[in-house]
């Protein structure tokens, strides 16, 4: 299975590289939002997979069941998905403000800081 | 004296003035207490230490070379600033310049005192720096700041092949003391590294001592106020780097490649310079060539070997320094007094200036080399160590006399002319005597040179034989100073010189015509300067246009092209390619989770419609949460879920403001772009399948399970690493994100006052 999910994550991280490399920022930010995802996804998968074993402890217990999931992964991956989501937002809104003030979203035309040789 | 006139009126600059004054004086007073020390064969030497690691210390070292200095340095330090504060009195800025010129005098001794490689380099660059901004003090004007950029960029260079060179000898030689590495003897001359040494320290030498080809930025950086001019461009730091070619010499003499690139650079230096300096009409740039020609006579001396050619190699010094500091500052009170200092406008001066005069008719005799003056011994050493040169006798002693017939010729011309012979026009002011203050300087250096002249006996003992025993070690034989040496050979070629520089002299006005000529025909290095200072700027145009082109996909292009590059080839070089995956336990149930997830993943990349495109990310985002939760992790299952919502909801609320995807008209596919997203999902997917071969190292999450309810008491493993054993990173991640929140609020809350809403029309195009 985790062989299978190496493939899949792989598919995504290419269809989120092809989309930033886009000149519309906005599939930039859907590039960014895939390729979050395919990150968490391989934390996640080289930590291994294990079925319908969350990492709890039975009442009466001082440890869990051996065999249960990898606990390690899902804790930084609970992390990344938060820290994503900030960067996602943040993205976002600043993509927003881009265009507000600048009036387009194609960035080979976002040139205020590094204005063609022409213009400046 | 007439100081009537109302521009000497002593406006003064207070306590700004006197201090440095009084700084200068009492470090010459408290080297001047080293005098006996040193006459009687010893040294001083101390040490802080400093990055001991690195072994560099804060080391000083007083010898003849360094004490000679030293005195030199802090002395006519003294009288220039005394000079100055006259000079430049009531000028706006003189508390910078007083504090730029002092900075500049205390680096300057470090230099020539430090005994730590590093050290030098250090007080070395320091009077770069304290250099570049005293040639620029004169900022306002284009040709200030360019001589300023230029003399820093020569001597910068210069400097940094210097570093590279000093830090080969002090690992070469297992110290960087360089009292240490000059005990060495012969080994360090032998030795595989000595070449490369050598050229490294000599192109600082020569670029700091502006010697051909380096010596372009001499001449431009009199832009400088004249006190600068004199103690900076003549008598100290231009000498920075002879001294440093004397400090290495007991380690570094006697080789062909020594003894031919000095002799050679030198000797080249001094005859091409003295002629330049006759071509030249403004006094100022006459005396910075022969600086140059003086500088490249102490190089020459210092490429021999025998006594004569030491002992001419400290008396020049000395002797050069006081004439040419006198004779600048001669030259400032001149420009002060009439408002010129063009050759051919002065003349008549002496009547109206006649304690300058006084001082200007000194200094030039001791420049032309004539007795009783101490110029006249210091050329008769020069002839006589060029005579008992080994192997460039003829060479030396015909680059000898040519530059010092021209020197005699360029000193009627700076001191003679301008004095005692008609007007050649009119002069900008009706000229009159500067004050006591200004002149102080220049007539006690013009005197100096005579009296030491009389009396070399005061120099002799005290500073030239032991600087002549730190060169050339027990086996020393400094010469003795006299005046009459006997009918020698010497003398004989003295009398050719006054012979030949009086006829120089004579025809001076049609030979600098010629001289005019030849010069705008020669290739001309200043120029060369611009012109490779302009191809470094469009190479550095180039080079932007190709690194920088402004456009965001090149950039991430490039990112991801180094990322596909780094990691794809790792897992070649290292023949990390996994091999076949093992695809056994696959469900058809992971399979259509699989399809889906690639299928939202697709048609996000594919579609034109906003709509379309959410629903695709949707379908991914949930396809992870599905993950999640299959493979037993609830928590991550519930924020992904969550997150995901607020995604979706997120844009949809920023779809209502923003275009559509529409940017071309249509869909355009991107090979390049494909190709290279191909590539790193293949990357990823090997390098993950790399991961997964190996066997899973455990322990940290044995460690969390085997402690999460002893010690945490909770039953949920993730939670407990979490909020307790790793609640520092998520206070972090929470303080991320309410950072994310308020800067995304500060953006929100700005939106109608963006600057720069008047550009739509890239819309419309």
């Amino acid at each position: 299975m985790e062989a299978l999910l190496a493939i899949s994550i792989g598919v995504l991280v290419a269809a989120a590289v092809y989309l930033m490399l886009a000149r519309h920022v906005l599939r930039f930010i859907f590039g960014l939002v895939l390729i979050s995802n395919a990150a968490n996804l391989t934390i996640f998968t080289a930590g291994r997979l294990t079925e319908g074993m969350p990492p709890l402890i039975e009442l009466g217990q001082v440890a869990p069941d051996p065999g249960v999931a990898n606990a390690l992964p899902q804790a930084l991956v609970l992390t990344a998905i938060v820290i994503g989501f900030g960067l996602f937002a943040f993205a976002l809104i600043l993509m927003f403000r881009a265009y507000t003030t600048l009036g387009t979203l194609d960035s080979d035309e976002m040139r205020i800081a590094e204005p063609r040789e022409d213009d400046a | 004296m007439t100081t009537s006139d109302t521009t000497d009126a002593p406006r003064g600059n207070g306590v700004t003035g006197l201090v440095p004054i009084a700084v200068a004086a009492s470090l010459f007073a408290y080297f001047c207490t080293f005098l006996p020390v040193i006459a009687a064969g010893d040294v001083a030497r101390l040490v802080w230490e400093w990055v001991p690691s690195l072994s560099i210390s804060l080391s000083f070292y007083v010898d003849g070379l360094s004490l000679t200095f030293a005195l030199l340095i802090s002395g006519i330090g003294t009288l220039v600033l005394l000079y100055a504060n006259s000079y430049l009195a009531g000028h706006p800025q003189f508390g910078r310049f007083a504090l730029f010129l002092t900075s500049f005098m205390l680096a300057m001794l470090g230099l020539v005192l430090a005994d730590n490689l590093i050290a030098l380099f250090v007080f070395w660059e320091l009077t770069t720096i304290t250099s570049y901004l005293l040639i620029g003090f004169g900022h306002e004007t284009t040709k200030g700041r360019r001589s300023a950029l230029q003399a820093l960029f020569v001597t910068g260079a210069g400097a940094l092949v210097l570093l590279a060179g000093l830090i080969l000898l002090g690992f070469t030689a297992g110290t960087f003391e360089l009292s240490e590495i000059n005990k060495m003897g012969p080994e360090l001359k032998s030795h595989a590294l000595y070449l490369p040494i050598l050229i490294l320290i000599l192109a600082g030498a020569f670029t700091k001592s502006a010697q051909f080809p380096f010596h372009f930025w001499l001449p431009n950086a009199m832009a400088a106020p004249t006190p600068v001019s004199a103690f900076l461009h003549s008598a100290t730091m231009v000498k920075a780097g002879v001294y440093l070619m004397a400090r290495v010499y007991p380690a570094f003499s006697g080789t062909e490649v020594w003894i031919w690139t000095l002799t050679i650079a030198g000797g080249f230096t001094a005859v091409f310079a003295s002629i330049l300096a006759l071509r030249q009409t403004d006094l100022k740039q006459t005396l910075a060539y022969t600086t140059l020609m003086a500088l490249g006579t102490l190089t020459m001396m210092l490429g021999q070997s025998g006594g004569y050619a030491m002992t001419a190699f400290v008396t020049f010094l000395i002797t050069h320094s006081l004439y040419k500091a006198s004779l600048f500052l001669m030259i400032g009170c001149v420009d002060h007094g009439t408002g010129t200092r063009e050759a051919d406008i002065l003349g008549g001066l002496a009547r109206a200036m006649p304690v300058t005069a006084f001082a200007a008719a000194l200094a030039a005799l001791s420049m032309a080399g004539l007795p009783p003056f101490v110029g006249f011994i210091a050329k008769e050493l020069a002839y006589a160590g060029s005579l008992e040169a080994p192997s460039s006798t003829t060479l030396m002693a015909a680059a000898s006399l040519a530059a010092n017939a021209l020197m005699f010729a360029v000193a009627g011309v700076v001191a003679f002319k301008p004095f005692w012979r008609p007007t050649g026009g009119e002069m900008p002011h009706k000229p009159h005597e500067a004050g006591g203050a200004m002149l102080l300087g220049p007539v006690l250096l013009a005197v100096l040179g005579l009296v030491f002249g009389l009396m070399p006996g005061l120099i002799q003992g005290a500073l030239i034989n032991p600087t002549v025993v730190g060169f050339m070690g027990e086996t020393a034989d400094p010469k003795t100073l006299k005046l009459w040496a006997g009918f020698n050979v010497p003398l004989y070629l003295s009398l050719a010189t006054f012979a030949i520089g009086l006829v120089l002299y004579i025809g001076h006005g049609p030979l600098r015509a010629f001289l005019t000529r030849a010069d705008a025909a020669a290739p001309n290095f200043d120029r060369g300067w611009d012109s490779f200072l302009n191809g470094l700027k469009a190479f550095a145009s180039w080079q932007t246009r190709i690194i920088q082109p402004g456009v965001l996909r090149y950039y991430i292009f490039a990112t991801f092209a180094v990322v596909l590059i780094a990691l794809g080839g790792t897992l070649i070089l290292k023949d990390a390619i996994p091999g076949a995956p093992d695809l056994e336990g696959i469900t058809w149930k992971n399979v259509a989770l699989m399809v889906l997830m690639i299928s939202g993943a697709l048609l996000t990349t594919v579609t034109d419609s906003r709509i379309t495109a959410m629903a695709g990310l949707g379908v991914v985002g949930m396809g992870v949460a599905v993950i999640f939760i299959v493979f037993a992790a609830p928590d991550v299952a519930i924020t992904q879920l969550l997150v995901e919502t607020l995604v979706v909801v997120l844009v949809a609320v920023a779809l209502l403001r923003l275009p559509s995807l529409k940017m071309t008209g249509h869909f355009a596919f991107r090979p390049l772009d494909a190709l290279l997203s191909a590539g790193v999902g293949l990357v990823v997917t090997l390098i993950l399948l790399a991961v997964l071969a190996t066997p899973i190292d455990r322990r940290l999450t044995d460690y969390f399970e085997v402690t999460s309810w002893p010690e945490a008491f909770g039953r949920n493993v993730v939670n407990v690493i979490l909020v307790d054993f790793r609640a520092l990173d998520t206070f972090g991640e929470i303080a991320v994100v309410v950072i994310a929140a308020l800067s995304a609020y500060a953006l929100l809350r700005t939106t109608d006052k963006g600057p720069a809403r008047g550009i739509p029309e890239a819309d419309e195009k």
